[in-house]
């Protein structure tokens, strides 16, 4: 039941297929690992679990725990413990980064309870601190003129104060210097633990140097075609990819 | 999602909309005539001097055309013989909180004023309909010799000031509402600080509309004497009735040498009020006239605060918030009159139009040719919620002659369904993350006004964005 569970998920962009029968299990406590060439479809998967309006399921499902979340809005699955790192994370004039998490976590309090503001600094300050993001930034507008680094270091941020059960990683490596990289790693490593299933979306092996994943998937044309362990990211960084897809394409033929 | 965010927007504006009985000792009936104008000056004890005002007021009213020219046709939709011009509870302003009538206590409740602002009060002058029905000055701003009364107290004993300035910055000729209020009006503050006096707390003034029909026509007038330091502040809030309301107020503000006045506006009125308000400031040599400004709700409100900059030095400075809700028009703006050498003017105003609503700027900064060294910045932005709000912008900015400088910027955004994805997905619901991303557009804004002010501000806006998203 601990999982987050894509069953033969099938969508598509007004009459374009984008996932073509994904299946997928993430348990708890595991970090699992997809990677593909472009436009596998790898993003769309992340967007299309998140709710993004964008895209029509048109067949399969998406259960968290269980539960299917398919339709949910965007922030009843979220509110349930689903987090995703964006690829581009959103600027927000004028909306500061304490308030910003401050009202994402107010959102999970029932009607009438109000979040403890000492007690939200304190929290805030201790993951900032782990995350080496200086004091400053809380006060600073959500994204708004942020380096790629701290976009990133921003979204792992609000991931440890908004303890998902269930994060999806989208190219968290795009963007970032390899100092930024390990800090951004080592963040997400300090979040690993039995409580949080992890789903890391990249392109570049680089990232699984850092962020060691319990199994590596190989997504191509909207479906996962092959699965290994951390050596399987190792292998693809070396051979590329058409060795998979040729033996996935003999198998399917 | 986003598309559910284009069309489906029904405003609530049940909040805020509620009315209890109050019992009107004075009225005046409903039209406006000579005789009306006989029976306020009788009931309100007028000298002769604000009698004759009043019908030259009067005069110009009838003889004023309306403005449609250049405003929107629905100021037409004003049926001048259905509103009540003048209702009073009684002729003495209250003084104390104890002898404020517990209806007004209680809309004080709904309104949500906090008990620790209620508490401030005691310094505060709250208008309830066209007298103020609570008004006690601090004993610390009356220790320094400033007059905080209300317009008829400020016209009755101290007509050595009111005399000199009233009508004057303001002239009753000056458009057709101004007349208006000057031929009917009643309540507002008079205001007076000596030379040299730093008012340390905001003066305030809360006030609402109360009964149907009836249109409020406070005249304020604030005089900071030389080197003299007051910020003032109002605001309304105004339930909703079935037919329209109309609310023409005046405000005049006198800054004398080296003087600061900062006049502060926060607004809610409900739907169906016509608000139409003429506010002006003289700025003499080295003065400060700042307008803080921020409209919320109404039918149509059309306000463009002005500042006449007359003597060397002087500065002026608007800033503005407007929020125009499904079927409202905002048509606000600023008027900067450089009348010196070396006279600055700043405009800032931002507008947010969700649904059908409407904001438009309106514009008018005058440097004519014989000045040197005059500074006018001005910066508009409007944020577009759906794609049938609208927005408008007439700046008019007239500057001769070499030696000055203006500056103008304007820019208009929306929201888009990717900002709101990205708060959702934070687990902000739809309508969370709108009123959070209208709040950041206008913060840096909101943090100029009053503390209490900015918080009251912040849950305006969250209570107009709630259930705006379907």
């Amino acid at each position: 039941m601990s999982t987050l569970s894509i069953r033969d998920l099938h969508a598509s962009i007004g009459d374009k297929p984008i996932l073509k029968g994904l299946t997928l299990d993430i348990p708890k406590g595991e970090v699992h690992a997809i990677m593909g060439k472009n436009g596998a479809g790898k993003s769309t998967l992340a967007k299309i679990m998140a709710g993004h309006p964008d895209y029509t399921v048109t067949g399969g499902d998406v259960l968290l725990d269980g539960e299917s979340i398919l339709g949910m809005e965007p922030d009843v699955r979220a509110r349930l413990g689903l987090f995703l790192a964006f690829q581009y994370p959103m600027e927000i004039p004028g909306v500061t980064i304490a308030n910003f998490i401050r009202a994402a976590l107010q959102a999970r309090l029932p009607e009438g309870q109000e979040l403890e503001a000492v007690d939200y600094y304190q929290k805030l300050y201790a993951k900032m601190d782990a995350l080496e993001v200086p004091r400053n930034f809380t006060s600073r507008s959500v994204n708004e003129g942020f380096s790629g680094g701290e976009k990133k270091r921003c979204e792992i941020l609000q991931m440890a104060m908004l303890e998902p059960s269930y994060a999806v990683l989208d190219e968290t490596d795009s963007g970032l210097d390899i100092d930024a990289l390990k800090i951004v790693s080592a963040g997400v490593n300090a979040l690993r633990g039995p409580n949080i299933g992890m789903l890391v979306i990249t392109h570049y092996q680089r990232l699984l140097d850092y962020i060691v994943p319990d199994k590596v998937h190989v997504m191509s044309e909207g479906r996962i075609i092959h699965s290994g362990d951390k050596d399987l990211a190792l292998k693809l960084e070396a051979e590329g990819y058409d060795w998979v897809e040729k033996e996935f394409g003999a198998k399917a033929a | 999602m986003s598309t559910e965010t284009q069309h489906d927007l029904n405003i609530d504006r049940s909040v805020g909309d509620f009315s209890y009985d109050v019992e009107y000792a004075y009225d005046a009936g409903v039209g406006l005539t000579e005789a009306t104008i006989d029976y306020i000056s009788d009931v309100k004890g007028d000298p002769d001097w604000v009698r004759a005002f009043r019908k030259e007021g009067y005069r110009k009213f009838l003889e004023k055309p309306m403005p449609t020219n250049w405003a929107t046709k629905d100021l037409d939709n004003i049926v001048f013989e259905n509103i009540r011009y003048y209702l009073a509870q009684g002729q003495q302003p209250k003084r104390s909180w104890d002898e404020v009538p517990d209806e007004v206590k209680e809309t004080f409740e709904r309104l949500g004023i906090p008990e620790q602002e209620r508490k401030f009060l005691a310094g505060v002058e709250a208008q309830f309909d066209s007298e103020a029905a609570y008004s006690n000055i601090k004993a610390a701003v009356g220790e320094q010799g400033v007059i905080f009364v209300g317009s008829t107290e400020g016209l009755k004993e101290h007509p050595e000031i009111f005399k000199k300035w009233f009508g004057k910055v303001i002239p009753s000729g000056d458009n057709k509402f101004s007349a208006l209020n000057s031929a009917v009006f009643s309540g507002g503050s008079f205001i007076y600080v000596p030379p040299g006096v730093k008012v340390k707390h905001p003066l305030q003034a809360y006030f609402r509309i109360n009964a149907q029909n009836f249109g409020q026509f406070e005249r304020t007038l604030i005089i900071a004497d030389e080197g003299a330091e007051v910020m003032y502040m109002e605001g309304c809030t105004a339930p909703k009735f079935e037919t329209a309301t109309l609310h023409s107020a005046v405000v005049e503000l006198v800054a004398l040498k080296g003087a600061k006045i900062q006049y502060v506006t926060v607004q809610n009125w409900s739907s169906n009020v016509f608000n139409l308000v003429t506010k002006r400031g003289v700025a003499h040599e080295d003065a400060e006239i700042k307008w803080i400004d921020c409209n919320i709700g109404s039918r149509l409100t059309m306000k463009y605060p002005g500042v006449v900059m007359k003597g060397e030095g002087a500065r002026g400075e608007v800033v503005s918030i407007a929020l125009s809700g499904d079927g409202q028009h905002q048509d606000t703006g600023a008027k900067m009159i450089h009348a010196a050498d070396n006279t600055t003017s700043n405009i800032i105003s931002k507008s947010i139009s969700l649904g059908t609503g409407r904001a438009t700027y309106r514009g008018m900064v005058h440097v004519p040719k014989h000045l040197k060294g005059c500074k006018n910045n001005t910066e508009c932005d409007a944020l577009l919620i759906n794609t049938n709000s609208r927005t408008d912008t007439y700046p008019a900015i007239t500057v001769r002659g070499q030696g000055n400088a203006v500056q103008h910027e304007a820019s208009v955004s929306q929201i888009s369904a990717e900002q709101i994805f990205y708060m959702q997905q934070r687990g902000l619901s739809e309508g969370a993350a709108m009123s959070l991303a209208v709040n950041g557009f206008v913060n840096d804004l909101v943090q100029q006004f009053p503390m209490e002010y900015s918080v009251e501000l912040k849950r305006l806006i969250d209570l107009e964005m709630e259930g705006s998203v379907g």
